[in-house]
């Protein structure tokens, strides 16, 4: 069986029609992992017993007859800023080195009750800051595609897992552009949901405003399918919000027939690489031919959503992080005698830098005297460009755009000047910042045959109609169906 | 917007961090131009503009007043970097 | 130059919810250290806090009680700063739009004045600090994070340490009787932190003020407001400056003394919480809860007055605790007779509570047992001495007080015949009281009384042997 062409449904099924037994998919993904790691470094954490052990009970469980999901016995990988009870949930930090909650994330539980199969957790930039997973405490992972590019992030494990097939999906979060971005570097598939839609009870904290978990996978269909899992109002998540479930009965029928989409233009600026720029306009042309109304049009206050982004989710970080002290877990100096010492020292060594420097840019835009100019000023251009996207959706079911202006960079390239690092957010945190939803799916390939990904962006809970342009796209094109050849000891094909 | 050493060093005590003199240096610098590109928010008029704590205008979200057994104090504890006698320990906390 | 003193308080309370305000670990008092403490209040990584409905409505209660406008669309603030009692190193709090605004409390006094309240609004409470002497370290209990407070917030309008305190006891009183809080000073549900400045008379600046924090006895803060203004009195006096500053009151020393300056004062970087949605309240909702409002001590006292034509002193101890008050008015609606039921709750009922060391939340009597135990007496059937015993057995052991009578044989005895013989039996054997009395000594009728009541195993009826006592010694 070929296992890297297989998509999670797939796997799925085959498991359900008992062609496939759970432990012999879970000990192939352990063996890719264990292939490919030393090359990807796409996990933190890898639970090689306890997966096994849980492929057998959920083996018991699909062979009593046990009505389960259809991704039982699905191998696969969360970031590891979502909490799992008992299980090591690092946040990529040194701060949380060791730290086993006594507690599992809402969307965890819920993935474990569907039958899913916990492989390990996954890398990432530290605490979710960044785009590149290179601030990791643990080390880089590196792009499958070419090991000496960044598999993008925060969520670049996942991505790299799903992409050199070490995983069959993975839940990462997004809260600037964090699973978009990293998707569209590593030539996958993924779902930033509405803000509200999943509960982010258990995910550590970033930007509690922003934050949303959402899924990673080899295509859009897989992604629908574990959105569905996730999805859902939880008593313990005061902001995941009470609606009827999302309905993707209708996304798959590959019709686009009169969807307008809108193309921002100034998302095809100068800043724009043309070696992402053709594939996206490429796609959007061959959504056009599917049916589709596909339109040029003028976002206004798009540019200054990246300063806003900045000044809203490093204010909400600098208050989440706080609670790293030294005091009640985590990671604490030995240096020092007093009180004060355990704070200083604890997080001036637990920290990495790029933390350290969203920690006090945050506590700038609070302070008194700077909270009006900066803070209250940075959530009132949110309320300017959700007005400003409202009124896109008037015209169009779906704005398109790039995830980044660039396919994945060299490791090492941006990591020393972080404001040109924040400048390659710009499309993907006004979604953040409003709220919505958007998908990302590959559509071809850059310089150096680096992917390349085209973001839909939508409505509030409207996923399902970007689900059905997104699957539209797949069912033409075979993107999503390519795979990294890794150099040495990791065979693609 | 121009960050210089008593800044740094304020904005280090609120954050409860401690920077190398090199790293300092470097602060000075990144977050003076994070701030200045920060600074074209100015530009915009946002003159009644309601200031968004969330993206969505949802409001009363409530649990009822039901009591639920806490968790065991050995598994609070569990974490700690340094526990006695059921505590959490830090060294002496002045008033 | 003459100064007067100005201060203000800012009075936290703990509400007697089941449970915390943003999780649903247990408020109760006490227990081992981090037994009453979850994921969620000990603020570890991915938890989020949920909103108690019933934190809402007692503020709204309390609110509506002290005459406020309820803010009908209110938020949660975060309030950052850094200390081993606060594990999320913020406190959820409300600044900018506190659920209460613009209230007073009218305290009772010559003038009647009115003390202003700026606002009440919700708040988690912290944690507690342990000092190991043997370690020389701090020791961090958590079972208090999270418990539910209100602070309510007075405008800087008390003119001395008495104005103060009398607005502590009418607001302690209220908050009792709202129910919201159990007010156990002693054990910090109810804590005050005083601001006191003073300025030269008839100025209207203010002038620097100080600040005493988590004082917990209505006695200390009197004499730390008196003292704190005599202090800046002095000081002013002398040439110096009142620095604005916390201070810790030293009631052994009945003295204040200025805390180790901490750095700067805080920057406390308050913005709204992200985690919590906010609040809209309808007028709905408030007029559900105003109508469903307890009737407070002072109306009780006004309308005890007034329809049971109580002196002032009874209704005075009769509200002096909710409990009691309420088992005055049941016990009264069931038998009609308030001056007996007042009398025997007063009198019989409080002796029985203290030498029992019962306390009024702790007591436990059958207002229907009482009721029938009042017509007893009231309908002649027992005489007061054996209604005061009934009491007790009542009290102590739940008797049925008609049942009691009918197998004790209580009823009182009103039978002239049975009367006159134990009274001539008396009479015979005791002469010389007899003799007594005639001569002069008034003392001797109440002997001769207590004796043919003691024959009549105490069942007799007073009056009946009292007259038949007289008649034969008129003889």
């Amino acid at each position: 069986m070929d296992f890297l062409d297989k998509t999670a449904l797939e796997i799925g099924g085959l498991i359900r029609q008992k062609e496939l037994g759970v432990v012999e998919a879970t000990r192939h993904a352990l063996e890719r992992i264990e292939e490919t790691e030393p090359q990807v470094n796409a996990y933190i954490q890898v639970l090689e017993e306890q997966a096994l052990a849980q492929a057998g009970t959920v083996q018991k469980r699909i062979d009593s007859g046990e009505a389960l999901s259809p991704l039982a016995g699905v191998p696969m990988g969360l970031k590891d800023n979502i909490c799992t009870k008992g299980i090591g949930t690092t946040c990529g930090s040194r701060m949380l080195e060791g730290f086993r909650p006594p507690y599992s994330a809402t969307v965890a539980k819920k993935l474990e009750d569907a039958g899913a199969v916990l492989l390990g957790k996954l890398n990432m930039d530290e605490f979710a800051m960044g785009g590149s997973t290179e601030t990791s405490w643990f080390g880089p992972t590196k792009n499958p595609w070419n090991p000496g590019h960044v598999p993008g992030g925060s969520s670049g494990g996942g991505a790299a897992a799903v992409a050199v097939g070490s995983a069959f999906y993975a839940l990462g979060s997004d809260t600037g552009g964090s699973i978009r971005q990293p998707c569209s570097f590593c030539g996958i598939s993924g779902i930033k949901p509405t803000y509200g839609a999943v509960s982010r009870y258990g995910l550590v904290a970033y930007a509690s405003s922003l934050d949303q978990i959402g899924p990673m996978g080899r295509s859009i269909q897989d992604c629908a399918a574990i959105l569905s899992l996730l999805e859902g109002h939880d008593n313990r998540d005061s902001t995941s919000v009470q609606r009827p479930p999302l309905d993707f009965s209708r996304s798959f029928g590959g019709d686009v027939n009169g969807l307008r989409i809108g193309v921002p233009k100034g998302y095809f600026g100068d800043g724009l690489d043309a070696d992402v720029k053709e594939p996206i306009l490429r796609a959007a042309k061959m959504l056009e031919s599917l049916g589709a109304v596909v339109e040029e049009f003028d976002l206004p206050i798009a540019d200054y959503a990246v300063p806003a982004y900045y000044v809203v989710a490093c204010a909400e970080a600098s208050s989440n992080l706080s609670r790293y002290d030294g005091v009640k877990y985590g990671f604490r100096s030995e240096a020092g005698d007093t009180l004060q010492d355990v704070y200083y020292n604890s997080r001036s060594e637990g920290f990495g830098i790029e933390v350290k420097r969203r920690i006090m840019l945050g506590s700038f835009v609070l302070s008194s005297g700077y909270y009006d100019a900066y803070y209250k000023k940075g959530l009132q251009v949110r309320g300017l460009i959700q007005q400003s996207f409202q009124h896109a959706f008037e015209a169009y079911d779906m704005i398109l755009s790039p995830n980044a202006p660039t396919t994945a960079y060299k490791l090492g390239e941006n990591i020393s000047d972080p404001l040109k690092m924040y400048l390659g957010d710009i499309h993907t945190v006004s979604v953040n910042l409003a709220g919505l939803p958007a998908v990302t799916v590959p559509c071809g390939f850059g310089k150096g045959g680096l992917p390349v990904g085209l973001q839909l962006i939508g409505r509030p809970f409207d996923e399902p109609t970007l689900v059905r342009a997104a699957h539209a796209f797949q069912m033409q094109t075979d993107y999503h169906k390519q795979h990294p050849q890794l150099a040495k000891g990791g065979n693609a094909k | 917007m121009q960050i210089d050493d008593k800044l740094i060093a304020y904005l280090e005590e609120l954050s409860r961090l401690r920077l190398s003199p090199r790293e300092q240096e470097a602060a000075k610098v990144q977050l003076g131009d994070i701030l200045t590109y920060i600074d074209q928010l100015g530009e915009l008029d946002t003159t009644d503009v309601e200031a968004l704590s969330h993206p969505f205008s949802f409001t009363n979200f409530f649990r009822e007043d039901e009591m639920r057994p806490s968790f065991d104090r050995d598994l609070m504890l569990q974490n700690a970097p340094q526990q006695k006698d059921g505590c959490f320990k830090v060294p002496k906390a002045v008033e | 130059m003459t100064y007067e003193l100005v201060a203000g308080l800012e009075v936290h309370v703990e509400l007697s919810t089941a449970s915390k305000i943003f999780c649903g670990c247990t408020t109760a008092f006490g227990g081992e250290p981090n037994t009453h403490v979850c994921p969620v209040c000990t603020g570890m990584p991915g938890t989020l806090p949920v909103l108690n409905k019933h934190v809402v409505e007692f503020a709204i209660r309390t609110g509506l009680a002290l005459n406020c406008s309820i803010t009908p669309y209110h938020k949660f603030d975060r309030k950052n700063y850094f200390y081993p009692d606060l594990p999320k190193a913020y406190q959820i709090s409300q600044l900018y739009l506190p659920i209460c605004q613009s209230g007073s409390l009218e305290i009772p006094g010559a003038a009647n004045k009115r003390i202003g309240i700026h606002e009440i609004h919700m708040e988690e409470d912290a944690g507690k600090l342990i000092h190991d002497p043997w370690d020389d370290c701090t020791l961090v209990d958590y079972n208090r994070c999270g418990v539910p407070l209100l602070e309510i917030v007075s405008e800087p309008d008390f003119g001395s340490a008495d104005e103060v305190v009398a607005y502590l006891e009418k607001l302690w009183e209220i908050l009792m009787y709202l129910g919201v809080s159990d007010c156990k000073m002693q054990e910090g549900s109810m804590r005050a932190d005083v601001n006191v400045s003073v300025r030269p008379v008839g100025s209207s600046e203010l002038g620097t003020r100080t600040e005493m924090k988590n004082m917990n006895s209505m006695k200390a803060i009197h004499r730390a407001v008196t003292y704190e203004a005599q202090r800046q009195i002095e000081l002013l006096d002398g040439g110096g400056k009142v620095m604005q500053e916390t201070r810790r009151w030293d009631d052994n020393k009945d003295a204040s003394f200025a805390m180790r300056s901490k750095e700067n004062a805080q920057d406390y970087r308050y913005f709204p919480e992200p985690d919590l949605l906010p609040i809209k309240i309808d007028t709905g909702w408030i007029e559900a809860i105003r109508s469903d409002m307890p009737e407070l001590p002072e109306e009780k006292r006004s309308r005890y007055q007034r329809e049971f034509g109580l002196p002032e002193y009874d209704t005075q101890v009769l509200t002096s605790a909710r409990e009691l008050a309420y088992l005055f008015e049941e016990v009264t609606a069931l038998c009609g007779k308030p001056k007996e039921v007042a009398n025997l709750i007063m009198v019989e009922l409080m002796r029985l509570m203290r030498d029992s060391d019962t306390l009024p939340e702790n007591l436990s009597i059958d207002a229907h047992k009482v009721a029938a135990l009042i017509r007893l007496i009231t309908d002649g059937k027992i005489n007061r001495n054996v209604g005061k015993d009934l009491l007790d057995k009542i009290y102590h052991s739940d008797v049925d007080p008609e049942a009691y009578v009918k197998e004790k044989g209580l009823m009182m005895l009103d039978d002239d015949d049975l009367v006159a013989k134990a009274v001539d039996a008396v009479l015979a054997d005791h002469r010389k009281s007899v003799e007594d009395y005639k001569g002069g000594k008034d003392k001797a009728f109440g002997f001769l009384v207590g004796q043919a009541m003691k024959a009549l195993k105490g069942k007799a009826n007073p009056q009946t042997v009292n007259r038949i006592l007289r008649e034969k010694l008129e003889r």
